[in-house]
This record gives C-alpha cells, structure tokens and sequence, in this order.
C-alpha cells in the first residue's frame, strides 16, 4: 500500500465512508422508494465518485458511476419509478464499486474486475419503459438472477440493518478473488481472458466464501509471479493477489472475514481533531504527574499490594504516554519531501548547481512544531542556495567541485530536534558583516570593535539587516533571517550560525519537544528545585569537604575539578542564578553535563530525585532571561524551572576566560578553524617557564608518588596500571631548574602505538586552544620554538625529541612494553581514591 | 489594545480588588478565577514584577506582583496575598493582590481619564478612575500590566 499517493489514498477512505452511506441509503430507499431526498443523496455520492474516478483515470469506475448516475438522474427527476430490478441494479452497482475500489487499493489500478454485466444491468434498467414495467421477468430473468443470490441478505435481514450491510461487502469480496482464482490458473494455460461470466461467480460465491482466503496459499503466488510476463490482459490483477496474500492478508488468512487490504485504509484509520490530540496530550501529562506522586508516595508504604498496583500504574502511564505522543509525531520529510525540487529550480535560476543530500529524514517530531518550522526551513534552504554556495565560476577559483552540497541533517539530540541547514559555500565574513551593520546603522563603529566573531554572526538576525549586494527575485523581499528567528523561537526554538569563510555556513535550529515528557534529575540549589533534562546529564560526582578541598582547584579564578586526569570547568548555578547557596558543609556535588560537545561541572546543592517531567511553556518573558528552557509541575504540586543546559554552557564557558582573552582565542581559532585549531596543554616547568604540548598527543594527566619512581639503568620509570611507563623530567630535559623532592609528580602520559611515557611537569596550569604556528623560532634544544599563549611567551615543546630522551626506541620500535589499558576510564585516577563518580546509568 | 477607552460601552462590570489601600478592577470577563494564597515558585533572574511560578491545576502559570508593577511598596511582612487568574488571548497569567473584594457594576458616565498629574507606571497601567460613592476605583489596563 505504500505506492499509494496520497490522493488515491484519500479518494479510497472517502469512497468506503460514502459506500456505506449509499448502503444505507439504498436499504432505507427499499422501504420509502418515492423518498426524493434519499435519492438525491445518493446520486450526490455516485456524482462525487465518478468526478474523482474520471480525474484519477479509473476509466471503468468512473463508466459504472456513469451508467449508474443516469439511472439515478432519471428516478430523482421522476421520470422512471424505483422497481425492484432498478434497485438490484443499483445494488450491484455499489458491489462493483467496491470491488473496484478493493483492487484499486490492493494493486493501485482496476484490475480485472469486470463491470460490464453491471453496466448491461444499469442500462437494461433505465431502458426499461414504465409501461413494460410490468414484465421485467421474462427478459432481465437471465441478468437478473445472477446478483440475486448476493442481495437478498440485506433486504431481506432488513430489520437488523447493520449486519447485512457489513455481510454485503464480505460476499463482494470473496467474489472477487472467487473470479480471480480461476483467473490465476487460465492464463498459466492459454492466456484466455474470458472473463468469468457473472453466472459462474453466482453460485461459487457460497462455496468459495470460506476458502477463498486459503486458496491464496504461498505457492500460488509463486506461481502467479511467474506468469505476470506471460499474460497480457490480466496482469493487472495477479499481483493484486500476492500483494494481498503476501502482505495485509497473511496474519489472519484463516479468518473468513479476512478481505482485501480495502479494510486496512478504510478501517484502521480515523481522522481525528488536532484538538482533541492536544487535549489527550494534556491529560496524559497530568497522569504522568499524578503518578509520579502516587509512586512517590507508595515509595514510603510496606503494602505488597498497593506497591505492586501502583508499579503496574506506573508502566501503563509510560506506554499511554508513548502512545499519546506518538499520535502526534510526524518525519520530518513531510516538509522536507518538497525540498529537492525547491533546490533544483532555484540552482537553474540562479545558474548554480546544487546537489541535497538529506540526513535522518524519518526524524519525527509534533505535528504543529512541523507546521512552524516548515517555512523557517524552506528560507533558510533558499538563502543557502541563493547566498551561500558560490556560482560555478566562483567554485573553481575556490578550487571546489562546481557542485555545491546543500546538506539537511535533523536529529534528536538532549530533547529536542536539531534541524541542519549545512552548505559548503563561501560562508559568512564575519567582518563583512560588521561593515554591512555599521553602514546600516544597526550598530555603531564603537561598538564593532569590541565584538568577536560569533557576536559578528549574530548581526545577520537583526531586522533590516542583509548582505545581498542585489535584492534577487529569490531571496531578500523583505523577509530576513529575523523573521526567521521570531518564528523559531516563537515555538521555543532557537536558531545558531556557525560559518567557516570559503568553507561554508550551517544554520542550526533546536526546536524543543512542546508538551514533551522528558526524564530529568531534580536538584536543589538555594532552597529551590530545578530539573536538569536527563539526557545532558553525564554523569554525578560527590564530594566530602576534605575531597572537594584538594580536587576542586583553580585555573585564573576559574575553578575545575580535575576528573579522571581532565580538567572540567565548574559552574556554580548558585553563582549563576544570583542567590546564596545554602550548602556550607565544604560538599560539593557535580552533575558533569555536556553540551554540543563540550563538558562542564554544574555545582549545586544536592541531588533530589530522577523523575519523568512534563515540560510546561513559560512565558516569552522568561525565556529571555535565557537559563530556563521551560517549567514542570514536581510529585508534590510545587513549580519547579527546567535548567537549560545549553544556555548555561555558552554563558559559564564565556565567563570561564575575560571577554577579551575570548575575542582574541575566537579569533585565532576562526583563522585556524579551517586547519582544525591544536587544543595546548599548558605546564609549568619551574624556572617561571611554561611549556604548552599539543593535547591530542595527551593520553592522560595523573599524579604519581615520588617514591613509586623506580630506576632501570639510567633510566627512571614507574609502575603504572600494570605497564613500566619510562619517565622524562621536562625541566631537566629542557634546562629548567624546578623544585625537586617533590611528593607528588605531576604526569603526562603519552601513548602512541601501544607505548607510553610519563612526562613529569612542575604543574599543569590549563588546556587553551591555540594556534599551533610558531611564531616565534627562538628555540633552544628540545623546544618548538614559542608564541604568545594568554598573555605569556609559552615554550612549544618538541614532544617527540623530549619521548626520544626518555625511550629511544619509542618511535623505530611497535613492539609494546605492554598493553596499555584501553578501558580504564571508569576507575578513578591515583591520587584522587575515593572519589568515585557516581554514574547514573540506569535511569 | 490600549484604546479601550475609546470603545468602552456605556456600562461593565469589573472585578475589584485592594492594593496598597487603592480600589482596582478589572473587567469582570478576563477574570478566569480567583485563589487563596498558594506556593510560589520564585524565577531568579527574573523581572522584578516577576513573582514567580504557580501551578494552576497542572498548569504553570505566571504571578505578576501587581504592587511591584505599580510601583507600590512591598506588602507587609506576614500579609498573604490573593491570586487572581486572568485569561487574555487564550493564555492564563496571575497577579497578586492585597485581597479580593465585589464585583462591581460602574457606568462609563462616572469615568474619568487619569489626572495630568498622574506619571510614571501609574500612567502607563491606570486607564482611569471610575467616580463611586465615597470611592474611587482605578480600572487597571490589563493588558499591559500583564504584559512585558
């Protein structure tokens, strides 16, 4: 049924919802025959049928509906009378239909269903003149009997209207396959469409009721499959059988009243009111809370069966609310579908071309959200044909392929859906921008300087604001990327920009599940209680007073807690909302959250509870202050504020650093962004000197006990995690001249190709993002030569000449001293015991 | 919205209420209910006439202190307010008031626009003084004392 469009899909729930109608009307005509409006109503639905059959090209639906319309125009008009042979006609009529409709359905054409008998029928009774009204039986007798023994179920049974009704289409229906089995064995032999004369389906309609369903047994269809290329007339309807057979039919073939795939559109679908869906959400959305706080509440009761219903409660709650939501969700390639063409005929307007590629189109979300974002999405896909991708001349030159890729990419992600605009076009100047806005005079010249490139990006949403050197036909009448964001966020969505110049542009909308019902970690912080949507979530840490003193430490007022070796960035939400915790026993509780990719700490005061919540809209006015991603109603009827989290993250990881040490890093990482920017770790060798070391050559930071330094040869090295790791001091190999006898040796550990050193530092200061040209080549032995990192010359070492001083075979030998542990992620660090992270896995 | 006063029919009926020894009302259609004191979600950060978050039968709705948006001083310590639900465009916002007092019928010929020497948010919120015996009753425009 999947090649079914839409329109035909439609017309059939349609045409089965009049069908019945037309039964009943016809039954009711039965009893009052002079009844006008009962005629009216049905040359109406016989009228609409023949229009939509005629516009759909089922020339043979669309010939009975004719044949039957005239029949039905001259009763309405009063120029024939209703007789009984007129209403069998009629009747015979509504079976044909339906059976054409049943092989439309099954196979998308008419298939084999013969209608001429019924069209002879319908004629012979309209030439019937009202004066040989009185002898019908002698010459309709040998047309006549033959739908006879289909009929008088439901006139006769009239009193029980119902019930005829539904048996009338199950006979239909067994005549069909009852006219196509012999059929499916014919043509195997001579190909000889004769088909089957209405007398023979007659009386084979009561033997075969039952069976027919069996006889389309799987080796049939093989057999039907086979002769598809052979037969010419019928083909139509053999693969309307294996469809069936094959498909819809086979879970119930047993049953009698199993039908033709028809019931499946017809019957197992319903049209409903958005409304009412709403609604339904709604109230789903109260039992979740209400049982949140029954399962709260049996959670402090000892009676066995009170916990075991409300268990039960708890699981139908979760599988009702499934269900609920999902009567809602729709792909997204509803508004994607037209897409590919809207790409092709600008890229031919704008002399461009432009292939899409699509990525999770089955991505689903809510009806109403797909509504809103549907015109958001088509401007964003046309600016990027119409502004970012390049013509093919300026590709070339670009040294790109002349084929631009506009690429659509939607996911779900913490909640919520990402939808991706991504082109690899020329991207967006950042200062182009600001030239453009200071010209426009939507900010001033003062103000440009002090702004950073992602603040640059920003200026395109202003209103007022565009680039476009020529307003084109396509893009720019006066719609902007403002009005793009309003209605993004109108439905509580938000929309970002990140562009590389001469690499491309990607505009990314998060549009939030409205009315969504989210697992979330409730905290308390200040007294009052947040939730934190459970998928940002990563994981708990706990720590006593006397841990958190030594683990939480500091990075130039910024603190970080140094987990399992990396260094994370705390954010204190106390801090962050503006009130005083309440917390002063020296704990400190980290749920460690990630956001697009990046990991922070949030402290707060104590951890409450794991809940399912139903997310509730706040008001445009709270949104803004931009911390809360909406509101939820706790077990306890209290109002709690869902903590957006990736709110938090841009506005604690933009504290983390002073405003003008982050234009500077933005900057440089924009200029490098192209060649992937080198994240530094920055180390203090004693001496005042500083070292930085290309992370990703960084496997580990640990600390070591002095005393576990063994020596072999010449050589230090330590035990580490069933491994001899060869150690090399940097300031000895570099000349510096730090502390000795320490405690405790600060560690970097360096794996490549299954071996590892440990290089030991005086401290580790910080991990920046940096450039990794030197810009500088006063070097020494040992160095890189150095550049300005923060403010302070940093030495860039030369990791590979510092291995070789430690293990000279690092580099010429693969063999491993020994296997480096490849999971050891989950046990704490040395130095750090007793800390254990408290994974929150199985909620 | 605001020119309400230029549409205002002959009679109507508002919803009176106490603030800060002031008689207020709103027309009586925009009042979906009225509550006894209930829990407050405070929204840190917030505006200031922000009081918080109520939870209105399932519903998170949000309380205006209505004092704070006139401008008024704060309501004495240990004095509860009564929230009154108001429903404008479909959507359901609270404010906070002294306490809650009749419905009051008033005739449009007993109204008064603002004295000029009427300013600040006063200005902005008061449509006017209806002239009742012995008392006058300030209509609240509602719409924007709700509004952002």
């Amino acid at each position: 049924m999947d090649g079914l469009d839409d329109i035909v899909e439609e017309f059939l729930v349609e045409s089965h919802e009049n069908l019945d109608q037309l039964d009943q009307d016809l039954v009711a005509l039965e009893q009052d025959p002079r009844s006008r409006e009962r005629l009216s109503s049905i040359f109406r639905t016989i009228h609409t049928i023949k229009g939509t059959s005629g516009f759909l090209a089922f020339n043979r639906l669309e010939e009975v509906a004719h044949v039957g319309e005239n029949l039905l125009s001259r009763l309405r008009d009063g120029a024939l009378d209703l007789t009984p042979s007129r209403t069998s006609a009629l009747l015979s009529m509504t079976d044909t239909i339906r059976a054409l409709l049943a092989a439309i359905e099954a196979s998308g054409g008419e298939g084999t269903v013969d209608v001429a008998d019924t069209v002879a029928l319908l004629s012979a009774a309209l030439e019937e003149s009202p004066a040989a009204a009185a002898a019908p039986a002698e010459e309709p007798a040998p047309v006549e009997p033959a739908p006879a023994p289909v009929e008088p179920a439901p006139v006769a049974a009239a009193p029980a209207k119902k019930a005829p009704v539904r048996k009338a289409p199950a006979k239909a229906a067994a005549k069909a396959p009852a006219k196509k089995a012999p059929v499916r064995k014919a043509p195997a032999k001579a190909a000889a469409p004769p088909v089957v004369p209405a007398p023979a389906a007659a009386p084979e309609v009561e033997s075969i009721h039952a069976p027919a369903p069996g006889v389309i047994d799987l080796p049939a269809v093989a057999e039907v499959h086979q002769e598809v290329p052979v037969d010419v007339p019928p083909t139509p309807v053999a693969p309307a059988v294996p469809a069936e057979a094959a498909g819809d039919l086979a879970p119930e073939p047993g049953t009698p009243e199993a039908q033709s795939g028809r019931r499946a559109v017809a019957d197992s679908t319903i049209r409903v009111d958005v409304d009412l869906l709403d609604n339904l959400m709604l109230l789903v959305g109260e039992l979740v809370l209400t049982r949140n706080q029954i399962v709260q509440y049996v959670g402090r009761q000892n009676d066995q069966d009170l916990v075991r219903a409300s268990q039960r409660l708890n699981l139908i709650a979760s599988e009702l609310q499934e269900s609920a939501m999902k009567t809602r969700m729709q792909p997204i390639d509803h508004i994607w579908s037209k897409l590919p063409r809207v790409v092709r005929d600008l890229g031919l307007q704008c002399g461009k071309s432009v292939r899409l590629e699509m990525e999770g189109r089955d991505t689903e979300l809510d009806k109403t959200l797909l509504e809103a974002v549907k015109d958001p999405l088509t401007h964003l896909v046309r600016n990027s044909v119409d502004h970012g991708i390049e013509d093919k001349a300026g590709r070339a030159a670009a040294g790109k392929p002349a084929e631009g890729v506009l690429t659509l990419r939607s996911r779900h992600e913490s909640g919520q859906v990402v939808v991706e605009v991504a082109d690899d076009g020329a991207g967006i100047d950042p200062a182009k921008i600001g030239a453009k806005a200071v010209e426009r005079g939507l900010i001033t010249a003062d103000a440009l300087t002090r702004m950073g490139p992602p603040d640059l990006l920003q200026l395109i949403f202003l209103p007022g604001f565009s680039t476009a050197a020529a307003v084109t036909n396509v893009s720019g009448r006066g719609v902007g990327m403002d009005v793009v964001k309003t209605n993004i966020e109108g439905i509580g969505g938000t929309i970002e920009v990140e562009s590389a110049p001469g690499r491309g542009t990607v505009m990314r909308l998060r549009i939030p599940l409205t009315l969504a019902i989210v697992p979330a970690l409730t905290i308390e912080c200040a007294g009052d209680r947040y939730a934190i949507p459970q998928i940002s979530l990563q994981e708990l840490v706990a720590l006593d007073a006397e841990k958190a003193a030594a683990a939480v430490e500091d990075v130039g007022g910024a603190s970080v807690y140094r987990l399992r070796g990396e260094l994370l960035p705390l954010v204190h939400l106390a801090d962050v909302l503006g009130l005083p915790s309440d917390r002063h026993d020296g704990h400190v509780v980290i749920a460690v959250l990630s956001s697009e990719g990046r990991r922070f700490g949030l402290v707060v005061d104590r951890v409450i509870n794991t809940e399912e919540i139903v997310v509730k809209a706040v008001s445009g006015q709270l949104k803004q202050i931009g911390l809360y991603s909406g509101a939820t109603v706790l077990g306890d009827g209290a109002v709690a504020l869902i903590l957006d989290v990736q709110a938090l993250a841009r506005r604690a990881l933009r504290t983390e650093t002073t405003d003008r040490q982050e234009h500077r890093n933005a900057l440089a990482a924009a200029a490098v962004s192209a060649t992937e920017r080198t994240r530094m770790l920055l180390a203090a060798i004693g001496g005042g000197r500083r070292v930085a070391i290309p992370l990703d050559t960084v496997t580990r930071l640990e600390q070591v006990r002095s005393e576990t330094v063994e020596r072999v040869g010449s050589r230090e090295v330590v035990q580490y995690r069933g491994a001899i790791l060869p150690i090399v001091r940097l300031d000895r190999h570099l000349g510096a001249y730090g502390e000795t006898d320490r405690e405790v040796l600060e560690v970097i550990v360096y794996a490549d190709h299954g071996r590892s050193v440990a290089i030991v530092v005086e401290e580790i200061l910080d991990i920046v993002d940096g450039e990794a040209a030197v810009q500088s080549d006063i070097d020494d032995l040992g160095l890189l030569g150095s550049a300005v990192i923060g403010d302070r010359v940093t030495e860039l070492l030369d990791v590979r000449a510092a291995i070789l001083a430690a293990d000279p075979a690092f580099y010429t030998s693969s063999a491993p001293l020994a296997e480096l542990p490849t999971t050891g992620f989950d046990s704490p660090a040395f130095g750090f015991d007793g800390v254990s992270p408290n994974h929150l896995t199985e909620v | 919205m605001s020119s309400a006063t230029a549409t205002m029919p002959a009679s109507a009926q508002l919803a009176t209420f106490w603030l800060d020894g002031d008689l207020f009302g709103v027309e009586v259609e925009h009042v979906q209910e009225v509550l006894r004191s209930q829990g407050i979600t405070r929204v840190p950060l917030a505006p200031p006439a922000v009081a918080g978050l109520i939870n209105l039968r399932g519903q998170v709705v949000t309380a205006i202190e209505l004092r704070e948006r006139l401008g008024r001083k704060p309501r004495p310590e240990g004095q509860e307010p009564v929230v009154i639900v108001i429903r404008l465009h479909g959507e359901a916002v609270s404010v906070l008031v002294d306490s809650i007092a009749d419905v009051v019928d008033v005739n449009v010929r007993d109204f008064e626009a603002p004295p000029d020497t009427l300013d600040g948010v006063g200005r902005d919120l008061i449509r006017g003084a209806y002239k009742l015996d012995g008392q006058l009753l300030l209509a609240l425009d509602v719409n924007r004392a709700v509004g952002t």
